[in-house]
């Protein structure tokens, strides 16, 4: 961190703007343009050693998801159920892609999305929400098949399609939730 | 072309699944980090901030109890005796627009949505490394300027005219919907 003697603070009516000198200058090299060193094709065949686990990873991720819907099932919907129901769902659509089950990740986005924007998740239809936890397992334990690919990916897009349809009437009286379920994804990936 | 010195950066990650964390630091020794400090909520990651000082924190958005959210706001705190000024990338599986400005209104310097990549990963921490950004601090914001484009012909909502702030307004996408547009 800067020195506060270093720190230059140019004063507005409405906001400060604060410019300190850059404490992570010091760890940037230059190179020459050839450099044969790839940082990045290292990290992805780092990443690609890691592979070999991934298929247990996501196992665990679907039992913790099936699980916390198998709660659900038995007490009912409370704060703590639903909220471990969507940081189930949450953590599969964040990491399914990487561990190579994009299609899980997908059905799992779209739970999340019935979890989040639905006005009393009492009145989802209950199948709605097995078809997606089925869903997942069902991808997870199922993709070594040849033909599971294009059917893991027709079976998400299925049931986004229906969740979609669900949300939008469901909120058709609540503009600020149909707005975030129509709006497009803005985040980079890359 | 410059390259990151990763073995001269001390970074904190924050992430309550643990398959996350370890891919995280997979990447991260695979740069060239040496010291990669892990947190599984924003509770101990704050602990650990003070303590360890780090460079880069890198979090997640969704843990229990305290969570990355929070975790940079308590971080952003203009008069606190740790370094308010650290680069935060925050890595999510949230991706919607309204959860990118939240994010951006807490402080966070990089959103990196999920699923992660080799590259996307290296690209937000050569750009927290080599393009600081400079910070504002307003009655109700302490972070790094959310203004990225310097474009005087900008015209969006919330721009700046010569320091001070203009507020325009703009429809919502609902109202553009609506419309037509």
């Amino acid at each position: 961190m800067a020195k506060s003697r270093d720190i230059e603070v140019t004063k507005f009516s409405t906001h400060h703007v604060i410019v300190q000198p850059n404490p992570l200058r010091k760890v940037l090299r230059r190179v020459p343009e050839d450099d044969l060193d790839d940082p990045v094709a290292r990290a992805e065949k780092a990443l690609a050693g890691l592979s070999g686990e991934f298929k247990n990873w996501m196992a665990i991720e679907a039992d913790r998801l099936s699980a916390a819907h198998a709660a659900i099932l038995m007490n009912g919907f409370s704060d703590a159920t639903r909220e471990e129901l969507f940081r189930a769902a949450h953590d599969i659509k964040g990491d399914a892609a990487t561990f190579g089950y994009p299609s899980a990740g997908a059905a799992a986005e779209s739970l999340c999305r019935i979890i989040e924007h639905a006005p009393d998740l009492e009145r989802v239809p209950s199948d709605l929400i097995a078809h997606h936890i089925n869903a997942v397992q069902a991808i997870v334990r199922e993709r070594t098949k040849l033909d599971t690919a294009a059917m893991a990916g027709e079976l998400s897009r299925q049931l986004r399609g229906i969740a979609d349809a669900f949300l939008t009437h469901a909120n058709r009286d609540r503009p600020e939730h149909l707005e975030a379920i129509l709006a497009p994804s803005i985040a980079p990936a890359e | 072309m410059y390259r990151i010195d990763f073995n001269k950066l001390r970074f904190l990650i924050c992430d309550d699944n643990p398959h996350m964390r370890r891919i995280l630091r997979t990447l991260l020794h695979s740069f060239g980090a040496r010291e990669v400090y892990e947190a599984e909520d924003g509770a101990t990651a704050l602990e650990m901030y003070t303590h360890y000082v780090p460079d880069i924190v890198i979090t997640d958005w969704s843990m229990p109890i305290f969570d990355g959210l929070e975790l940079a706001q308590m971080i952003r705190q203009p008069e606190s005796k740790g370094n308010p000024y650290a680069p935060i990338i925050m890595l999510t599986g949230h991706s919607e627009k309204r959860r990118v400005t939240v994010a951006r209104d807490a402080g966070v310097t990089e959103f990196l949505a999920k699923p992660i990549s080799a590259k996307g990963l290296y690209q937000r921490i050569m750009n927290v490394v080599a393009n600081p950004r400079p910070f504002i601090k307003t009655k109700t914001y302490f972070g790094p300027d959310r203004r990225r484009n310097p474009n005087a012909a900008y015209i969006g909502p919330e721009r700046r005219v010569g320091g001070e702030m203009e507020v325009m307004q703009q429809p919502s996408l609902l109202e553009k919907a609506r419309a037509g547009i």
